[in-house]
């Protein structure tokens, strides 16, 4: 066990806790711009935390510059995909959740 | 270790078993659309676990990709609601679904054990050939890409010309594609007023046009060929479409080049079948192409999996753009 290994088990192990956390999120919080942030919870924090991890035990530098691609496409992307939702979601005057609002 | 796989097979199953009961019960295409994207992305991680990773991308391009966003765009044509049949109108779908269902599940029981070691797989001697022959005849470590390239040539030759049938016949069930001057939105919102979208696809487009030539010439070593990198180039222009408006994407590959790509892969194809045997082998024989067998599979190859690239490319273009355009124009 070096010390390469156990970090990137505690990043795996954590980025697997943020894609659980999304997903309780997802089905918990009361409309869709929090569900929205649940969900980009899951691809920013967890898919990120959990490729980091990998990128910590590869054994071949292809493998890691694969990686750290797949880590900036996803960066670009799912921020992008979330703002969007979010953006779209205005223009077509979903109403924002207030404490005391019933679920929606 | 056994178990790990066994407990990742059976929770994906499971979510598999879930996501198509939900698509039954749903009346929102919208939403059965996105549940149907799921559903093949599951399919996909289910070909990567049996280590078919060919498959699997495919399923993932194919499937999660390029299919989602076209019958999203079918969607914004028609209603997105799913009208109700009448009770005793479902019987004879009922039946049908029940006799097919069973049968097949019948069928099934004559398939090998999963993973054994007496299958017809596991001994037949061709199997041997295609493994350990085609290291030393073509010399490519995919050995799926030399099975499907040059041992099975003439099955993908068919392969390629149902997806060019498929093309024309969305083309003469649309009618002609739309003028660009016909499909200039004119509606007050575009996607690329967004600052953020625009930036970010116009920055990831042309990476995303570089990985489908990577796939596509990558093919011999990893995952990946002429199908993949075809679906991946045509997501681009999708993207591209769906963001800079239909017009401009029109502007880029007008028309009549479309037209000509989608016949020139075939033609390509179907050509260098015809000069193989003008070089005295037969129909798609490669090793007559260069000095050496060896060097003339390698360019044989290439040159088949560019000609699936471009037919499966304009194909799925023309096809997004025949949808797209027709929520344009018609209303």
């Amino acid at each position: 066990m070096s010390v390469l290994e156990v970090l990137s088990g505690v990043l795996l192990v954590a980025g697997a806790l943020a894609v659980l956390t999304g997903g309780v999120g997802m089905l918990r919080f009361p409309d869709f711009y929090t569900r929205i942030h649940a969900a980009g919870i899951t691809d920013s924090a967890g898919a990120g935390l959990i490729l980091l991890g990998l990128l910590l035990r590869v054994d071949a530098w292809d493998t890691a510059v694969r990686l750290l691609i797949i880590l900036l496409f996803l960066a670009l992307t799912s921020p992008t995909a979330t703002h969007i939702l979010a953006h779209a979601a205005r223009r077509d005057g979903v109403p924002m959740w207030r404490e005391g609002d019933p679920r929606r | 270790m056994s178990t790990t796989f066994t407990l990742i097979n059976v929770s994906l199953l499971a979510i598999l078993t879930a996501t198509a009961v939900t698509i039954t019960r749903l009346r929102a295409l919208y939403e059965a659309t996105m549940l149907a994207a799921l559903f093949s992305l599951v399919t996909a991680c289910l070909f990567v676990l049996l280590d078919a990773v060919d498959v699997a991308f495919t399923e993932a391009a194919v499937g999660v990709g390029i299919s989602t966003v076209l019958l999203l765009g079918v969607l914004a044509l028609t209603r997105s609601w799913e009208s109700v049949t009448p009770r005793r109108r479902r019987l004879p779908g009922a039946i049908a679904v029940l006799l097919v269902g069973g049968t097949l599940g019948y069928a099934s029981l004559d398939l090998p054990e999963f993973g054994s070691a007496d299958s017809p797989v596991q001994r037949h001697p061709v199997t041997e050939v295609y493994l350990h022959q085609s290291q030393e005849d073509i010399g490519i470590p995919n050995t799926v890409t030399s099975v499907l390239a040059s041992y099975r040539g003439l099955d993908t030759l068919g392969e390629l010309v149902v997806v060019f049938t498929a093309g024309l016949a969305v083309l003469s069930l649309l009618g002609p594609l739309a003028r660009p001057e016909q499909t200039r939105p004119t509606a007050d919102f575009h996607l690329a007023d967004y600052r953020v979208i625009r930036v970010v696809s116009g920055a990831l487009m042309p990476f995303i046009l570089l990985f489908a030539l990577y796939v596509l010439f990558h093919g011999d070593y990893g995952p990946g060929g002429g199908f993949q990198a075809g679906v991946i180039f045509a997501s681009g222009f999708v993207l591209y479409g769906l963001v800079f408006g239909l017009d401009r994407a029109q502007r880029v590959v007008p028309r009549a080049a479309l037209w000509f790509l989608v016949s020139l892969g075939l033609v390509l194809y179907v050509g260098l079948g015809i000069t193989t045997m003008l070089l005295g082998g037969s129909f798609l024989d490669y090793d007559v192409l260069a000095r050496h067998p060896e060097t003339g599979q390698h360019l044989g190859i290439q040159v088949v999996e560019t000609a699936i690239g471009i037919t499966v490319a304009s194909v799925m273009t023309t096809i997004f753009f025949g949808f797209a355009g027709r929520g344009v124009v018609s209303r």
